[in-house]
């Protein structure tokens, strides 16, 4: 079993509601707040798919999804 | 199955405010259940009214939205009817503790089978933000412009004493902590009760210089220590999260029915 690999984090725009917790604590700054006060994957390539954004989330709205 | 699967897709995006930890609760509460692999057909939820009462409206399974306080007592009546389901009771701080305070310290006398989740975030936040009996001494609120001069309870001590089986208390900033012991609590046979601290950045953070909720979440970070450190014994505003109490005693629904096998009922 190597490192799991990302595949895309797929946020929900229509959820997000711009509180920045998974920006916040995203141990590899991977999050970006955008002009419209929603989430945005900016630096998908630092993911380490550790998955704390997706479990923080308060709005369930981020979602990792691993490569297979 | 995916989270997709237990939650009401028709009513997101949901009325909690940006950055709310009920939604944090909501979303360790799911995946709790999801890797438990529990039969979405057989649980309960049951909750009473408040912010976070709403959370049985957004969850897939059976749901019950009650009484103010009166949570447990409908759930009691649910899981004496059949003992043979999951009842869990989210229910907010003033909701447990106050309006429902017997019937929580009842609940946990029977030790009857059930999973209560106080959803701790100091504060009347539907109603506008008034102290609750969890706010801490010192705290404002729009009721305590002032500061608060109440004691708040310790949820953990009471439901001890009261004698829960199964007590434990976690944080939305520990999300990974919060499934495991939401698995164990849902797992334990007899009233398990989880004090979850959550956020409440419009009501209570703004008011008492927690400014969002990554800076709630950083306080409960720094606020919080694993159950023996010695750091909560030294500072009194820093509280112990871990599982207090897990031991096995006699639960209510099964005396019951031992009363009517030996009666011949």
């Amino acid at each position: 079993m190597g490192r799991p690999k990302l595949d895309r984090i797929v946020i929900n725009r229509d959820w997000c509601k711009g509180c920045g917790v998974c920006i916040h604590f995203c141990p590899r700054e991977v999050l970006e707040i955008d002009a419209f006060d929603k989430v945005v994957v900016v630096h998908p390539e630092k993911c380490t798919c550790c998955r704390l954004c997706e479990l923080r989330c308060p709005e369930l709205a981020s979602e990792v999804i691993i490569e297979k | 199955m995916g989270t997709r699967d237990f939650i009401r897709e028709r009513f997101f995006p949901h009325m909690w405010c940006p950055g709310c930890g009920h939604g944090t609760i909501l979303n360790c509460l799911i995946r709790a259940i999801e890797e438990l692999g529990l039969d979405k057909s057989n649980i309960v939820v049951v909750s009473g009214i408040g912010c976070s009462a709403r959370i049985s409206g957004y969850v897939d399974f059976h749901s019950l939205h009650t009484l103010h306080g009166r949570a447990l007592a409908f759930a009691t009546g649910v899981k004496f009817s059949q003992p043979e389901l999951t009842i869990i009771t989210p229910m907010g701080d003033g909701d447990a503790l106050a309006i429902g305070g017997n019937h929580f310290i009842h609940a946990a006398r029977r030790n009857i089978d059930i999973t209560a989740i106080v959803m701790n975030n100091r504060i009347y936040g539907m109603t506008g933000g008034q102290y609750s009996p969890m706010s801490c001494t010192g705290d404002y609120a729009t009721t305590a412009p002032f500061g608060n001069i109440d004691n708040p309870f310790d949820a953990v001590k009471l439901a001890t004493a009261a004698g829960a089986s199964f007590v434990a208390r976690t944080t939305t900033y520990h999300a990974k902590e919060g499934i495991s012991i939401l698995k164990k609590a849902i797992r334990h046979r007899g009233f398990s009760v989880v004090e979850f601290l959550s956020q409440c950045p419009t009501q209570y953070g703004r008011r008492n210089q927690l400014v969002n909720a990554p800076v709630m979440l950083e306080y409960l970070k720094t606020h919080t220590v694993p159950i023996g450190s010695a750091r909560a014994a030294e500072d009194p505003e820093i509280l112990e999260r871990g599982i207090f109490v897990e031991e096995l005693r006699a639960e209510y629904c099964d005396a019951y029915e031992q009363v009517i096998q030996k009666e011949g009922g």
